[in-house]
């Protein structure tokens, strides 16, 4: 191939030309801009540090008059009574872990099955749709699934509760869970809600780890002459457990701390009660809904109870969050 | 039947019934309804999320549609709940302004901070705690972060919309850091090592190589921050007050959110201040709808695997 | 050239060597006067960490050649490029010790900016690299930074001509750089490196990732480049080295007995002729005639 002509004649610099070797040791000018910079960088990352220190101590601080009143009985007393200045939270904490794990019960099947179903047994077209879904489902703001919850499913679902309740008279376990008077807004409208809040997140981080599977385990499943059901059985779902259940924590992380839609369809009674068709309440729903009137130690005490929450759910993540890297660690060094 | 059946790619096509005498013959009864049950079971759980959806989405728009007009984006809020008329324009600016602060306070930092992370701190100790911490941010109720607020600013300087914008940027931050990171993550370092071998700094390889490159999916993380941040309502709750008025001004005065007025309509008993919530849902949906469907078009149209 | 040169497969045997005392390079007398030195390098040796990767290397890289390190995979090549531009200072734990002097002046001294030597010295990749741009905006990136006054067009136009890639994209340059072939994008990253005006071009396998054609175009362009820049090239292929190089410095490993390391260090250097047909040291030879296996 001959080379092409060139267009410039123009001759290269002499190899003594001072031009060249000055400003080899400008040194400290440039380099400032560096460090500089990785300074800013910095201060940015700290924030999240010092954000969430401030958090912690303000919120305490303000919830100390409360917690000071109540003492131990802040966490393990059943009446909550601003106006008596009685403040036990356990029927609000007790409140929030039952809509969670009413929902964690609820959305865990499903939210493993789309998992499953999008990885495994769909059809390619019906992938995007899947997915598509699921965010559309994760972009409805939780206000709106409260509205919906409040205005059409709780009125909607209540005569079901009662026929569930009236079959479930008489029976002696499943009477003190589903007998009784049922009430539309309630604990379970409350766990329906959630679940359907957090089948998304549940999901896609379960579609995550699913899909790191190695195909080597599967061809060795169908190998053997597995159904479909068999190898997931015995080579997806034991591969990705850990991760399925850091995926799982999670989403009770999740529902724990949701409010606006729980202060919606909760029912706001503060009760302890195994009935789930009965109303209920939540820590942060409580918040939502007497904040605006309260005042003084009214007001530390649901500062207090967010304290009380920021903890649950910060123990809850950090778990999660443990879980999934180990998670992780193991499948990256597999 | 094909559930059970892996084919080769140029086997012919069994009938039915080659099919089912197959099945018969080499799998046992039991382990077949297995298998139809469980694939029953994840096609179900697929139709137990659609319709949920479908419902929600439905009655927003059926409901919603009835309220809209023209009058509904400009006039101000209604004076007596129990009446139709007034409409929704102070909430549509608040939503608008105080998810705008608090995007222009949550990017920057979010972007600079996740910029640390990958480029300079790398696995360092500091790095990993701000990375561990950032998660456990991403875990703070709202309510929670709407709490702190109200403690460190509206009682000191009172309510306004910035208040809100702060509770939502706090919202925000950890969602940016870490969605920023992955995409820094993706940028390839072959790209990093002929910038510098062109003489280039490292600050300003980034700002010119790293960050252009990871643009896309940048962008798209920052749209569904912001799409989460102006569906928010906890935080907003006790941090900025009511205005009927519209407000531009996030700093001074109170003001007013969509997200708010869905749940203060929401549990009045009135009819028409039941349809204004489901206006307002609709006005809000469509937002976070619209802000959702661009950012997935900008992260799949500049994403770098496709580039 | 002995006729066992033509192999295709390039096997990296290491034969196994004792520690031997450094050889001392000799430097041939051509027949025309020797082109003045670029890079002096005396005593270098490279270590990461506590590991050495170079041991006591001694050449001199010309004006206007193409000098080729060659040599089996580890032996310390591609670290010895890396020294020229200081890309060695940007992984954790290097260092180096003797000197490289470029035009007389200590590369490694206490008051040089790498990045100023980099600005000098430019280097071409294993993978070809464009960043996500447009054509013309990859190779005005070196000149904006660098505050070259002067028309862009014209810059671009100059650098694409000297890469040979001029007419294939002269009607897109402002489509994206990642949409071009292999070849191309190898190319346009020696113009990217060549639109800063660098004195030299270092390559480190440029032709690796590349299909036979596309190779022995870069390879022709060596060929017209080096009257422009000087030229050092990394290359695990012996045939492109006898083809397209002035000047061979062959490398190989030696086994460190007490920590069972491997060690790079400079057998032979000398006129590329010479090296390919009568080479001095004994592992010279072998490698070059594929005797290693």
């Amino acid at each position: 191939m001959t080379p092409p002509t060139l267009v410039d004649e123009t001759p290269s610099p002499s190899p003594t030309d001072p031009e060249r070797l000055k400003g080899l040791t400008s040194g400290g000018r440039g380099g400032r801009g560096d460090v500089v910079f990785r300074w800013v960088a910095l201060l940015a990352g700290l924030f999240v540090l010092a954000i969430l220190a401030l958090i912690a101590y303000t919120t305490t601080h303000e919830a100390w008059p409360a917690f000071k009143l109540a003492g131990v009985k802040f966490v393990v007393g059943t009446t909550w009574d601003p106006v008596h200045n009685e403040y036990g939270a356990l029927a609000l904490i007790y409140g929030t872990i039952l809509t969670s794990v009413i929902a964690l019960i609820l959305a865990v099947p499903v939210s493993i099955g789309i998992a499953l179903f999008v990885n495994e047994a769909a059809p390619r077209r019906l992938r995007r749709p899947v997915v598509t879904v699921l965010d559309l489902l994760a972009a409805v703001p939780s206000v709106v699934y409260g509205l919906w919850g409040i205005l059409v499913f709780a009125p909607w679902i209540q005569p079901l509760y009662q026929d569930v309740a009236d079959a479930c008279k008489g029976i002696p376990v499943l009477d003190s869970i589903f007998g009784g008077t049922a009430s539309g807004p309630s604990y379970m409208t409350a766990g329906i809600i959630l679940a359907i809040m957090i089948i998304p997140i549940v999901t896609s981080l379960s579609r995550e780890v699913i899909a790191t599977v190695p195909a080597s385990q599967r061809e060795a499943a169908y190998g053997m002459g597995a159904t479909r059901w068999e190898m997931i059985r015995h080579a997806v779902l034991p591969w990705s457990r850990g991760g399925v259940v850091g995926a799982i924590m999670l989403g009770l992380g999740r529902a724990m701390g949701e409010t606006i839609a729980v202060a919606l369809v909760v029912g706001s009674a503060i009760q302890i009660t195994s009935h789930v068709f009965l109303p209920g309440y939540s820590i942060a729903a409580i918040i939502a809904n007497t904040f605006g009137s309260a005042e003084d130690v009214g007001r530390s005490a649901l500062i207090g109870l967010g304290v009380v929450l920021f903890v649950m759910t910060i123990l809850v993540n950090v778990a999660a969050r443990s879980i999934v890297t180990r998670f992780d660690r193991r499948a990256q060094g597999a | 039947m094909s559930d059970l059946l892996v084919r080769g790619p140029s086997e012919p096509e069994p009938t039915e019934d080659q099919e089912r005498r197959l099945l018969e013959v080499t799998i046992g009864r039991s382990r077949r309804v297995r298998n139809r049950l469980a694939t029953v079971w994840m096609y179900a759980s697929f139709v137990a999320v659609v319709i949920p959806l479908g419902f929600i989405v439905g009655y927003v728009v059926a409901k919603g549609l009835s309220v809209l007009s023209v009058d509904w984006f400009t006039k101000p809020l209604a004076i007596i709940s129990s009446q139709p008329g007034g409409g929704m324009a102070p909430a549509i600016v608040g939503t608008l302004v105080i998810t705008f602060w608090a995007a222009a306070m949550a990017v920057p930092l979010g972007v600079l901070g996740a910029v640390y992370l990958h480029e300079y701190g790398g696995k360092g100790r500091l790095a990993r705690l701000i990375r561990f911490m950032s998660d456990v941010m991403t875990g703070v109720p709202s309510i929670v972060m709407g709490l702190f607020i109200y403690t460190i600013w509206t009682l000191r300087f009172g309510l306004s919309g910035f208040a809100g914008s702060l509770a939502l940027g706090c919202l925000m931050l950890p969602i940016v850091i870490r969605s920023t990171e992955e995409m820094l993550r993706l940028v390839p370092d072959d790209l990093r090592m002929a910038s510098y071998a062109l003489g280039n700094r490292k600050w300003r390889t980034i700002i010119t190589v790293v960050l252009p490159a990871a643009l896309g999916g940048i962008v798209s993380g920052v749209m569904l921050a912001v799409a989460r941040a102006a569906g928010e309502t906890a935080p907003l709750l006790f941090l900025i007050g009511a205005s009927r008025t519209v407000n531009w001004d996030a700093f001074t005065g109170p003001n007013s959110a969509l997200s708010l007025q869905i749940f203060t309509n929401a549990t009045t008993p009135f009819a028409a201040a039941q349809n204004r919530a489901w206006g307002a849902a609709l006005t809000l949906v469509g937002l976070v709808f619209i802000l959702t469907i661009i950012a997935r078009v900008v992260a799949a149209r500049f994403s770098l695997k496709h580039q | 050239m002995t006729p066992d040169q033509t192999t295709a497969a390039q096997p990296t045997v290491d034969a196994p060597v004792t520690v031997t005392p450094a050889e001392r390079v000799i430097e041939p007398t051509p027949s025309a006067e020797p082109a003045p030195v670029v890079f002096d390098v005396r005593d270098l040796n490279v270590y990461y960490g506590a590991f050495r990767a170079i041991r006591d290397a001694n050449l001199q890289i010309h004006r206007n050649e193409v000098t080729a390190f060659i040599g089996p995979s580890g032996c310390g090549k591609s670290t010895m490029l890396r020294c020229f531009d200081r890309m060695n200072d940007l992984i954790e734990g290097a260092r180096v010790e003797g000197s490289i002097r470029y035009h007389g002046v200590d590369l490694y001294g206490d008051k040089i900016d790498p990045v100023e030597v980099r600005k000098r010295i430019g280097m071409v990749f294993q993978k070809p690299n464009p960043f996500p741009k447009s054509i013309y905006d990859n190779i005005a990136f070196g000149p904006r930074l660098a505050g070259i006054k002067g028309d862009m067009h014209e810059i671009v136009e100059r650098a694409l001509r000297q890469a040979a890639l001029w007419d294939e994209v002269k009607d897109r340059l402002k489509k994206s750089a990642i949409g071009l072939s292999g070849g191309q994008q190898q190319r346009l990253c020696i113009a990217r490196a060549i639109a800063v005006a660098p004195e030299v071009i270092l390559m480190d396998e440029p032709c690796s990732a590349l299909d036979p054609i596309a190779t022995a175009r870069v390879e022709d362009l060596m060929q017209e480049l080096k009257s422009r820049y000087t030229i050092v090239i990394v290359t695990h292929n012996m045939q492109q080295a006898a083809r397209v190089s002035d000047r061979t410095a062959f490398f190989t490993t030696e086994v460190n007995e007490t920590s069972d390391t491997r060690t790079g260090v400079l057998v032979e250097y000398d006129v590329t002729d010479k090296m390919f047909s009568n080479p001095t040291d004994e592992r010279t030879e072998n490698y070059v005639t594929g005797r290693f296996g």
